[in-house]
């Protein structure tokens, strides 16, 4: 599904990322967990096309497409979604509005037929239902004046309509209370397929009780340091990072 | 003022008096007056504090002549039923030049003791009303309307009345010749908890460089609801200055929505007296502007009681040379305790040659009070585009959607249903048309 080779890219000639290998098959959860400013964003970034990036090295392959040859929208049509670690407030642009004409530039895409008002409404308000937002919500603008919480519900709600083969959840879970948390994980993992994988981003091994990651990986200083599979993050919740980074050195 | 003299002097307003004068009628006094102070004026210059960022030389420099008269061009029901808000449910008052039209105005049905015309069919009674509310300004373009105008829409709403429908007042400038200033009065009056709704649209048939100078008094009694959209349309050669004086009693609630979109120089003056407690007064606007037109809002709110709330937003989208003006000043008095007063500006730049000129000024005199104020000159939100590109949008889409937002902010502001979708529509659709989408 997803080839990253020896992937290198900085901002402002400041190398970031430092030759990245990741190989993430269909059907599979990968965690990438890592200390603050090791390039995590970055990475997550990098594979959604945000602009100031420079890829100085490396490949990253979609399915055996060049994904960096993408713009962000194309990559977003191929199937990558990318839950932001900090969601953007769009003041004005209403909620529903947005997330439909996004749905349906994806469907249009696919060869799919547009969803009527109708009918995305009613799409919408039973993912909204299974991740406890409220309809009101649908009214506002994007994330205008949403709490902390509410932001990263709504990324997953995005998530969940616009049912992409790759996503990256950069943090998903910071901020929200141990309900929210559940709800969250129970949202990721109805989505969970054969046909799709999900890179799971995240400080806390807590969110990995509830989704089950395949693999475990750890980034430092831009580089991939040790893999492992979910006991891994159990071992890096008690000992730190240290032990791992000396290792590394 | 600095001023080479010519040796062909336009005709200036002291010289157009004459007609006016000859004309006598119940308003000479006022009239009288208003020619008086504007001779000792004259027009402000950009060394006057008030007219800092907007040179009223396109203006000065302009021969005299205004349309005392009608011009004569017959307009039909056809001619205006493409203009915006015309397929609304309605009552209508039309003036071209400042000269109401009955052919083209539609009255129906209102309820008892609600009165719709035009200012000079109704004058008595009011003869000391007018210019009662707008007079402590010193503003030169008040004392030219008082001097000239011609007449206006009067709107009253008896005590716990309402309108049926909306009032649409269209002022329409012929603008076949250039120099044409057509003066406009409006007087519009709601009782004790009355409401409605109001717009007042203006708009040219033709492009030649022709001033409107409106002016609008405004009362608005103990708990009454009044809604005023006022719709600037006209050509790119208009020159439109127009200023609002509003006086609103206690627990009022006056909603006031400007769409600055046409005209290659406008100005808005608004001047808020809240000086009964418990008013909620709300000055929205949205100026969209492009080619070299400059768009200007200067208001002043003046709490003069407590427990008044003032919320001011205006969005500004500037393409191409032209430039956007706001000027907002809040004054809260020492009583004015318990106020709360908000007022943001925005502005975004859509072209390296646009600018704004932005100043907020508050003077606060109460301590017990909330205010703030906000002011923003920006291009579009990088980090925006990219969330929604992330979402598999374009640029060009994703742009759009920011500017129409941005302009959203604002339009859903409007109360009334119809206005606001019809609003919401076109400036979407004049986005559409933008060139610095890509
Ligand atoms: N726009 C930028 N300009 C300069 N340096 C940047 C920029 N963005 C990120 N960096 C730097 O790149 C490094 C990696 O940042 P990144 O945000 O990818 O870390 P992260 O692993 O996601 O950290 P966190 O766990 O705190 O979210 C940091 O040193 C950061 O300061
Ligand atoms: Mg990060």
């Amino acid at each position: 599904m997803l080839e990253i080779k020896n992937l290198q890219a900085g901002i402002e000639d400041k190398p970031i990322l430092k030759g990245i290998d990741l190989s993430v098959n269909a059907g599979e959860v990968h965690a990438i967990m890592g200390p603050n400013g090791s390039g995590k964003s970055t990475l997550a970034s990098v594979l959604a096309g945000r602009d100031g990036y420079d890829v100085t090295g490396g490949e990253v392959l979609l399915q055996d497409d060049d994904l960096l040859d993408l713009a962000p929208e194309e990559r977003a049509r191929e199937g990558v979604f990318l839950a932001f670690q900090y969601p953007v407030e769009i003041p004005g642009v209403n909620s529903a509005y947005f997330l439909r004409s996004a749905v349906n530039e994806i469907r249009k895409h696919r060869g799919e037929e547009e969803l009527d008002a109708m009918n995305f409404l009613k799409a919408v308000k039973a993912k909204m239902k299974e991740l406890g937002l409220s309809e009101d919500f649908l009214k506002r603008p994007v994330n205008a004046g949403f709490s902390g919480g509410e932001k990263k519900r709504n990324e997953i709600l995005q998530m969940a309509m616009l049912n992409p083969k790759l996503a990256v959840l950069d943090e998903t879970d910071s901020g929200l209370d141990i309900d929210a948390l559940r709800i969250v994980a129970d949202g990721v993992n109805r989505l969970k397929g054969l046909d799709n994988a999900q890179v799971v981003i995240t400080h806390y091994q807590r969110l990995l009780d509830y989704i089950v990651p395949d693999f475990v990986h750890v980034l430092y200083d831009g580089r991939i340091i040790k893999s492992g599979d979910k006991t891994l993050a159990h071992e890096l919740e008690e000992k730190g990072y240290d032990w791992l980074i000396r290792d590394a050195a | 003022m600095s001023s080479a003299t010519t040796n062909e002097t336009p005709p200036a307003p002291v010289e157009a008096f004459a007609q006016v004068e000859q004309a006598g009628g119940p308003l000479l006094p006022l009239r009288k007056a208003g020619l008086a102070r504007f001779a000792e004026r004259g027009y402000p210059t950009t060394s006057d504090e008030d007219w800092r960022f907007t040179s009223l030389k396109p203006l000065a420099d302009l021969p005299f002549l205004p349309t005392l008269e009608p011009l004569g061009q017959a307009l039909g029901q056809a001619d205006i039923a493409d203009i915006t808000f015309g397929q609304h449910d309605v009552d209508r008052l039309v003036f071209i030049d400042g000269h109401f039209s009955s052919d083209l105005s539609i009255i129906l049905e209102q309820p008892d003791g609600v009165t719709i015309t035009n200012l000079s069919n109704r004058l008595s009674g009011l003869e000391n009303e007018i210019g009662s509310l707008s007079a402590n300004d010193e503003n030169p373009f008040i004392a030219l309307n008082d001097a000239f105008f011609t007449d206006g829409a009067l709107i009253q709403i008896p005590a716990n009345g309402s309108l049926a429908k909306p009032v649409h007042l269209v002022f329409l400038s012929t603008a076949n010749e250039a120099s044409q200033a057509t003066h406009i009065r409006n007087w519009i009056e709601a009782g004790a908890n009355a409401q409605g709704t109001i717009i007042e649209s203006h708009l040219s048939l033709g492009q030649a460089v022709a001033s409107t100078n409106v002016v609008t008094e405004t009362r608005v009694s103990a708990g009454a609801n009044l809604e005023h959209i006022k719709f600037q349309d006209q050509s790119l050669n208009a020159i439109h200055l127009a200023s609002l004086h509003s006086e609103l009693s206690n627990d009022a609630r006056y909603a006031f929505h400007s769409f600055a979109l046409g005209a290659r120089l406008s100005r808005n003056n608004l001047r808020m007296r809240l000086a009964k407690p418990g008013i909620e007064c709300v000055l929205n606007g949205l100026y969209m502007t492009r080619a070299d037109q400059l768009a200007d809002h200067h208001m002043i709110v003046d709490h003069a009681a407590p427990h008044c709330d003032s919320h001011e937003y205006f969005n500004g989208i500037l393409d191409d040379q032209s430039r956007g003006v706001f000027h907002g000043r809040i004054l809260v008095q020492p009583v004015a305790q318990k106020t709360d007063a908000k007022q943001t500006n925005k502005n975004l730049i859509l072209s390296d040659n646009a600018t704004a000129n932005t100043k907020p000024q508050l003077e606060i005199y109460a301590d017990d009070v909330k205010c703030t104020h906000g002011a923003t000159i920006g291009e579009m939100d990088d980090d925006a585009i990219f969330y929604l590109r992330a979402r598999g949008l374009d640029t060009k889409t994703a742009r759009r959607m920011l500017m129409h937002g941005f302009a959203g902010e604002i339009v859903d502001r409007i109360q009334h249903d119809g206005v606001r979708e019809e609003l919401d529509q076109l400036v979407w659709n004049r986005l559409e048309g933008e060139h610095h989408l890509d």
